[in-house]
This record gives structure tokens, sequence and C-alpha cells, in this order.
């Protein structure tokens, strides 16, 4: 082995000596070369780790999709049909917990200062009997049909006009299976009266197993066995410029028995009936905390057991006089590059998921805020998990380096 | 010594206590010592006669139990482990026995890291640290992975990472003693020619005899107390008989 032996000290080796030509650009910083070789430098180790973020996302976006997606389905019918009020029969926990109004309201509520329309909405369990028999529990939904807001909304076949003749029903081409019918024009019976379906629709679905099956507000009462003048809410449009909690203080004092609601009030009361007080929101929340915590452990796991595998080098950059703050950067790196990897490909195969679901009963919503959530929530996860590891490196004794 | 050389490094009565009632041990009883710019000192003892301690104390990485170290002018007594990290950081460049070189980064990297802990992390810290290696013959490696390198190289490959920013305190830990024959009497060469920059201090912990020859002083230690130090004289000789 020959020595490269020159009478100069080394401290003043000329760069003119060298016959190598001298580099040009910014480099990588130390500290991130250093992370991100330490974290693929063991493939099997990597692969664990992303895995187990990948699963941790997936899990997390795909409940957080359908508890949006759960949400969005409660307040289908509200959002389709919106008003500036509500008035609600006392106690109603959710829109599909009908009961009927006495049947003075919508004049009561014409009466009031501020208002300038009030239209009826009949909402009812009904019997649903198939065309080859059998029978199944339906929510049906009346509205007038000269409402600008009439239900049903999403026709993708047939006719809103349509439903003013009697004896007509539209029900959303999800539910043909649950309902015995398959085309425009078939028969059926609901609460023992044959009525034809002329209109269909499309992803209009009720979050609950009730399909729903719309009809003109004449035939809705007709069929739930309520009054010409009854209704199960009214939809109240305000005056332009009227306020509306004067308003609804007006409408309130005229109907004491009645509940007043906005329409963002109502669509909560929905939600939360099904969603907190049925358990099912718990249940998906219990999916999502399982998700992050299978994350954190696994990340957690893979990341102390890179630190130890790594131990002499941390010790040695310890020894050689890098500061605590230096070592704790490129464990944060490494947590933060897996967060990254981990996302982009967890995210990628939800939204495959999301998108194969679009036409089953299952509705999954990604948006963007809801995305740039759980991009925050794994970094985050990912930064949490790095904790045990990083308190394994600073306290490193870098005398270490000296044991042999 | 040449007669621009200064004292660079002073310890003075230096004790240092491991462990802790029943199994207390006094390590180092007792310790002056002074390293020299321009000259290479080498360290001599008996296995637990506390030269690996001393190196760590003199190196900043373990703090005496007693007595007061000086390196560069600054005295350590008062500081903390973080501000201990700082000075090891700007003063004092280590040679491992085992090379403790990143394995996942190349000979040019390991060396731009010392260069990058030291804040010399500017645009040509690629060119620096090439140049490092280059003064130390590996200039055709440069990019070559510790795994790819033998142990000769990769110890030359450590020297230029200790020698990168210009520390004024270099310590070097067994720095033979994973090595043939040949190549330690070449990695001891580079460390004699390191320890004649004037600016600059070398102390090597060893046991290999073979190393003598190039020592401008010998300290001998036993039992935690500096046994001995002596200026040894070279002749043709001695060097030619070390070389074979």
């Amino acid at each position: 082995m020959e020595l490269a032996v020159t009478a100069q000290p080394f401290a003043h080796q000329r760069a003119a000596q060298s016959q190598r030509p001298r580099s040009r650009g910014r480099r990588l910083p130390m500290v991130f070369k250093l992370a991100y070789r330490n974290l693929f430098h063991d493939r099997l180790s990597f692969i664990v780790t992303i895995v187990g973020i990948l699963f941790s996302v997936v899990l997390v976006a795909i409940q957080s999709g359908i508890y949006l997606g759960s949400a969005n389905k409660i307040a289908t019918i509200i959002d389709a049909a919106p008003a500036d009020l509500w008035v609600v029969p006392l106690g109603t926990k959710s829109y599909d917990d009908p009961s009927f109004l006495s049947g003075r309201e919508r004049y009561t509520a014409l009466s009031a200062p501020g208002v300038e329309a009030s239209e009826d909405m009949v909402v009812s369990f009904a019997r649903w009997r198939k065309p080859l028999g059998g029978e199944t529990t339906v929510l049906l939904i009346g509205t007038a049909g000269d409402s600008p807001k009439a239900l049903p909304a999403n026709i993708i076949e047939g006719s809103r006009g349509a439903l003013e003749a009697p004896n007509t029903v539209a029900i959303d081409r999800s539910y043909f299976n649950d309902l015995g019918v398959s085309k425009l024009g078939e028969n059926a019976e609901l609460n023992g009266t044959a009525v034809k379906l002329v209109a269909i629709t499309k992803r209009v679905r009720s979050f609950t197993t009730l399909p729903f099956v719309f009809t003109s507000i004449d035939e809705a009462r007709r069929l739930s066995g309520a009054n010409q003048e009854q209704a199960s809410y009214q939809r109240v449009k305000l005056l332009p410029g009227a306020n509306i909690e004067t308003v609804r203080n007006e409408i309130q004092a005229r109907l004491p028995d009645t509940e007043v609601l906005t329409q963002a009030e109502f669509r909560t009361r929905s939600q939360d009936y099904w969603l907190k007080q049925t358990g099912a929101g718990a249940a998906l929340d219990a999916g999502k905390l399982l998700g992050l915590i299978v994350g954190i452990v696994i990340v957690a796991q893979t990341l102390y057991s890179s630190t130890k595998d790594h131990i002499n080098e941390f010790a040695t950059l310890r020894a050689l006089g890098a500061g605590a703050g230096y070592i704790v950067k490129v464990i944060l790196i490494q947590a933060v590059l897996s967060g990254l990897i981990g996302y982009v490909l967890g995210m990628s195969l939800a939204l495959l998921a999301i998108h194969l679901a679009q036409d089953t009963k299952l509705t999954i919503i990604m948006t963007v805020p809801l995305a740039a959530q759980l991009f925050a929530i794994t970094i985050g996860m990912c930064v949490f998990a790095a904790i045990s590891a990083i308190i394994k490196v600073v306290r490193i004794d870098p005398a270490v380096v000296f044991s042999r | 010594m040449t007669t621009e050389s200064k004292v660079i490094v002073e310890a003075e009565g230096i004790v240092k206590v491991l462990g802790a009632g029943a199994s207390e041990n006094k390590v180092l009883k007792g310790v002056d010592l002074q390293l020299h710019t321009g000259e290479l000192t080498l360290m001599m003892g008996p296995s637990g006669s506390g030269k690996t301690t001393l190196l760590s104390i003199l190196g900043c990485i373990l703090s005496p139990t007693q007595g007061r170290l000086t390196i560069g002018g600054l005295q350590t007594h008062t500081m903390n482990k973080e501000q201990l990290a700082k000075l090891r950081r700007k003063h004092v460049g280590f040679v491992f026995q085992s090379y403790n070189l990143v394995p996942t980064l190349s000979a040019v990297e390991n060396v731009m890291l010392a260069l990058d802990l030291r804040d010399l992390n500017g645009p040509d810290a690629y060119d620096q640290a090439a140049d490092a290696l280059e003064a130390v013959g590996l200039g055709h490696r440069i990019k070559a992975m510790p795994s790819k390198m033998s142990g000769g190289e990769k110890q030359r490959v450590s020297i230029a990472r200790a020698l990168a920013g210009s520390p004024s305190v270099i310590l070097a830990d067994e720095p033979t003693a994973a090595l043939d024959a040949k190549n330690g009497l070449a990695v001891m060469e580079l460390l004699a020619k390191v320890a004649q920059d004037t600016r600059r201090a070398v102390l090597a912990v060893t046991h290999d005899h073979r190393t003598l020859p190039y020592a401008d002083r010998i300290i001998t230690i036993d039992d935690g107390r500096i046994a001995g130090s002596e200026r040894p004289k070279l002749t043709e000789k001695a060097v030619e008989m070390a070389a074979h």
C-alpha cells in the first residue's frame, strides 16, 4: 500500500495539486443524507415500517371517509331540500324519526313576519311489498312538485313531474334488489296500495337499511294516513334581509308545541343522533384509533430497532462532538420520511378503495381537508413513534466507542 | 518537538473514579500531562492501566472526578455535556481502533460528516473532504463505501475525517491494532506526518512496539499514574528495524 507523502503539512494542501475537477452546486445536507441512508439501509425493516404506516393510513382514511360519507348520507335529504328554518315536532331526534305536526303549522309559519314561503314535507315509515312476494320497510318521503327543491334529486330515468300522477313512486337504482324492481313501469305495493315506478335516481341512499321511496306530497299523505293539512316538517324560506333569529323566535312563539331549527341545527342533530347516540360513530372512531395505534407501534418498533442497529454510529457521532440535537434531527428525519412515503402509498390505496366503493352500499368520502388532516396525523404519528428511539439515542455514552 | 511548539493540552492532577460504593474503582490517581503541538506522543501501558480512560478525558468524552483539563486555553471543568461536545467537535479529532466509519456513507461523505459537525458545510465541503482524502493517499477511492475498503484504507479515511476542519488535537486509540504490519506502519507514518504541523498535537494510545520509532515522546502509564515520559532518539537503524 503506497502512501501519498508530501512535503507540505495537510492543512496547506492546495486544490491546484489535485487533478480532480472542483465540484459545483449545492448538496443534500449531511443530516438528511445520514437519515435516508439509515432508513433504506435495512430494506426489510424499511418495508415493515412502510407497511405499518400504509395499513394505518388506509384504515384511518377509510374509517374517516366512512364517517364523512355517513354524515353526508344522514343529511342527504336535508341537504337536497334545504330551508332557512325547519319546523319539526317536539323531540324529533333525526329527520328519519318522523311523526306528524298538527296541520296548522304551515299557515301559522306563513303569518310570521319575514317568512316568504313554507312548504310541507311528509316523512313516514311504510311497508313495501315486492312484486314477487316479500315485504320490507321503507322511508316514504313526499314533497310538493311545484317546490324548487322538490325531491328526489339526481333522477337518471323518468322525471319528477311523473310523480304528480297518483300511485307513482321513485326509488334509487341501488335498491332494486331490496325492493324487487329493476326498471321503470314496474309495479309494487306500498301500505297495501298498488304503486308504479316512474323515476329512478342514482346515489340517493339512506344511512340506515331503509330504502327511500319518493312520491308527491299528496300521495305521501294518503299512503301514510295523514290528513290533507298534515306534514312531518315545514320548510320555511325567509324573505331577503330577514333576521333568522328574529323570525325563528316569532314562529316559535306562535307554535310552542314544535321546535324551530336552522338548517345547520337540524342537520347536526340528525348526524349526532346516528353517529353519537347510536354508537355507530364510536365504532368508526374505534377503528381509526386502532389504525393509529398500529401505526405508532410498528413505526416505534422499527425506528427503535434501526437506532439500536446503528448505535455505534450514533455513539461515534457523539464522540466526534455532535450535539444531541443533531442526532435527534437524524431520527426525526427518518420518521418524517417514513411517514411521507407511507402516506403517499397508503392514500393512493385508500383512494383506489374509495373509487371502487362508489356504486356500492358503502359511501366513503375523501376531501382535500380530510386528506390534509390525515397527512398531519400520519407525520405526527411517526414523530411520536420516534420518541423511544430519541430517548435511546440521547442517552448514548460516547465513551462506548472506546469499548472493545 | 520544535521551537515553534506550544502546550495545547494540559492535564493537572486528573483523578477518575468509576462506579460507586462497593464497585468503586479509582482508574486514574492523579495524572499530570501536557501535549505539545508539532509532536507525536505515544501512550503505552498494560491493560487496565487507565490509558483509554485518560484518552477519553483528554478528548472531553469523560469528565475527571478531580483535576483540571485545559485544551487550547479553554478550561473544561466548568463545561456541561453540550459545551464539551462543542469543544470536542471544534478542537479534537479522533481516530478509533475499529475506524468507526458510518457504513452507509462513502469515504468522502464520512469526511464531509466531520466537516458538517464542525459547521464547515459550505459549497466547497465536498472539495475539502476530497482534498483530505487525496492527502492520505485515497484520492482514487473517494466514493468507495467502507464495506469495499481494506482495513488500512478505512483507517486512512478515519485519519482524514479526524483532520477535517483542522482540529488542534488528534487522539488515536490503538490506530494500528486492527491492521497488519505493513498497513500499521503506513498509518503511523501518516500520523507522524500529521504531527509535524506545528498547530496540532497528536496522541496515540498503543500496545504496538513497532510504532515506537515514530514517536517524538513516549509516555508510559501504569496503575492510573504516569510512570514515565521520554523523548527517544531515532536512529536510522531503529527505523529500519521497525520497518522490517
